[in-house]
């Protein structure tokens, strides 16, 4: 077994998807506190359908660089979202339930109409649920996920407190001068690249995953935000690290075999919980 | 001059106004109460005065060099945060965030202040307590040590009492005093006249017919004679 691993990390591509997948966790777990306890995260389900319909023209398109397209749409997407979540008039969870089935509609018939390889359901299906077997990334999707990861997390430490205000009471933040749609605006288009840089690790169904449950299973167990942010932090590497590892050697498909990792923790931290409150 | 004039103010949301002619002003030591039955909108004043929802017409002054980031804000409860898991001093401290400017961390003189807020509220010893396992009532005493964190000069406090039980009220009612003695100016709303008669010094009805004065013009007015006397009978 383990000369099977020296063997797979010989290859320079294997790092590249360990590291991708290591920052994407990092970014995505980090973000989910925030999504989740401000009831956002159908935004993030809503914008990982709509990459993938704008990641079906890009193929069609036969971009070289499918990420320079799909990347502003969907941050465009995402303040889209936004905007009609806060109008009060139309119902934001119908609007963004329309959009996201809307684009998975659309992008499957792009892809089925202007099929430009024999295998469109092997497209369709490592489009939605990430590469089959390990990725293959090239040095621009490695840097540019160091880049916008790197981004993503100064962004987080700097503004730490404020988002945790703004997360926990916004009319209050409002009231003492913060500018809170600068804040929701910062969170949206930050959901929108962490959505576009796992696109290639996990696939478009299973983003999700990736920024929901480490902070749901952290707050099976601790209690102040600090903890909860930490926590979702080092389970989603730690999580996305063992996903690697076991798709390599067992042969899985890497985005599926990290969201059972995920989906295994949050029952052990669920059962922990549980049984503490009890005791 | 007084720290807020109010004049002409109209109430509304988008085109829809729910009250006009609000007329009334705060001076520096006040404690004001804002009575009204529910839904005749109190609580829009209260988010107008604060900015969070611009004013259909009239205007808001600030006067002795008062500053609207002065305000402390202990907004009506929202459920969102009902199972938030937030430590106590996590929430007292985000009240420092208004008066920090670009910095980005807090520096121990934010911190001094939410400490001393703490002890004010008699929160001390929740501090590290998470704010979902608390009580109604020292949920409250949170958030209103968060808002002295914010507050210079003024506190605006909607229902700060609601869902308490009797004896928490009044504790609440005794802690709020308590700071208004020391100079806060205070604007409470508020549902319970009787309450509202025994600690402030001014009385603001909206609603059917808009009043403002001291609590004593306030009692010999019709709405006046009619609300207290609604809930003396009650009790
Ligand atoms: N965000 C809003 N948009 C539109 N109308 C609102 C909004 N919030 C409250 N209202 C309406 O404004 C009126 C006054 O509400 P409010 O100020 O909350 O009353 P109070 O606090 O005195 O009970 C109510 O009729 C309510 O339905
Ligand atoms: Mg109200």
């Amino acid at each position: 077994m383990m000369d099977k691993l020296a063997f797979y990390f010989e290859h320079k591509f294997v790092w590249y998807a360990l590291a991708t997948a290591v920052l994407i966790a990092l970014c995505s777990s980090f973000l989910g506190v925030t999504l989740v306890l401000k009831r956002f995260s159908f935004i993030g389900d809503g914008l990982s359908h709509v990459a993938f319909g704008v990641m079906s023209v890009a193929t069609v398109l036969k971009l070289s660089n499918q990420t320079m397209l799909v990347l502003p749409a969907t941050i465009l997407s995402a303040i889209l979202l936004l905007r009609t979540g806060q109008n009060a008039k139309i119902k934001g969870d119908a609007a963004i339930a329309m959009i996201s089935v809307g684009a998975l509609a659309f992008g499957y018939m792009v892809m089925n109409v202007f099929a430009t390889s024999a295998n469109v359901s092997g497209d369709v299906c490592s489009t939605l649920f990430g590469s089959i077997s390990i990725l293959t990334l090239s040095d621009f999707d490695l840097i540019l996920t160091i880049v916008l990861s790197s981004i993503v997390v100064i962004v987080f430490v700097l503004f730490y407190n404020r988002i945790f205000a703004v997360t926990f009471d916004e009319a209050f933040s409002k009231a003492t001068g913060l500018k809170t749609e600068l804040f929701n605006l910062v969170i949206a288009v930050t959901t929108a690249i962490i959505i576009v840089l796992a696109m290639n690790l996990v696939g478009s169904l299973l983003i999700s995953a990736l920024v929901i449950f480490p902070a749901l299973s952290s707050m099976r167990l601790f209690r102040s935000f600090k903890s909860v942010t930490v926590c979702s932090v080092i389970l989603g590497v730690v999580c996305s690290f063992l996903g690697v590892m076991i798709s390599i050697m067992a042969g899985t498909p890497v985005g599926s075999t990290i969201v059972a990792v995920q989906v295994v923790v949050f029952f052990a931290f669920w059962l922990t919980g549980a049984i503490a409150k009890k005791g | 001059m007084s720290l807020l004039t109010v004049k002409n103010l109209a109430l509304g949301y988008d085109s829809h106004t729910i009250v006009d002619n609000i007329n009334f002003a705060v001076d520096a030591g006040d404690y004001l109460c804002v009575v009204g039955e529910n839904g005749s909108g109190k609580t829009t004043l209260m988010k107008t005065l604060l900015g969070l929802t611009g004013p259909m017409g009239g205007e808001i002054i600030a006067g002795e060099g008062f500053n609207k980031k002065e305000i402390g804000y202990l907004p009506q409860q929202t459920l969102i945060q009902r199972d938030f898991p937030a430590a106590v001093r996590e929430i007292v401290l985000s009240g420092c965030l208004s008066g920090m400017g670009k910095r980005c961390f807090y520096n121990a003189s934010d911190k001094a202040i939410a400490e001393k807020n703490m002890e004010k509220m008699g929160i001390t010893h929740l501090a590290d307590r998470s704010y979902r396992d608390l009580s109604g009532g020292q949920q409250q005493r949170v958030l209103l040590a968060r808002a002295l964190c914010a507050a210079g000069r003024m506190l605006l406090m909607d229902e700060p009492v609601s869902g308490l039980d009797p004896k928490v009220t009044l504790e609440m009612y005794e802690l709020i005093n308590n700071l208004n003695k020391e100079g806060m100016t205070v604007v409470m709303i508020s549902h319970d006249i009787s309450a509202a008669v025994k600690y402030a010094n001014k009385i603001l009805h909206i609603g059917g017919n808009v009043f403002f004065g001291s609590v004593d013009e306030f009692l010999a007015s019709e709405a006046g004679k009619f609300l207290s006397g609604e809930s003396v009978d009650k009790r």
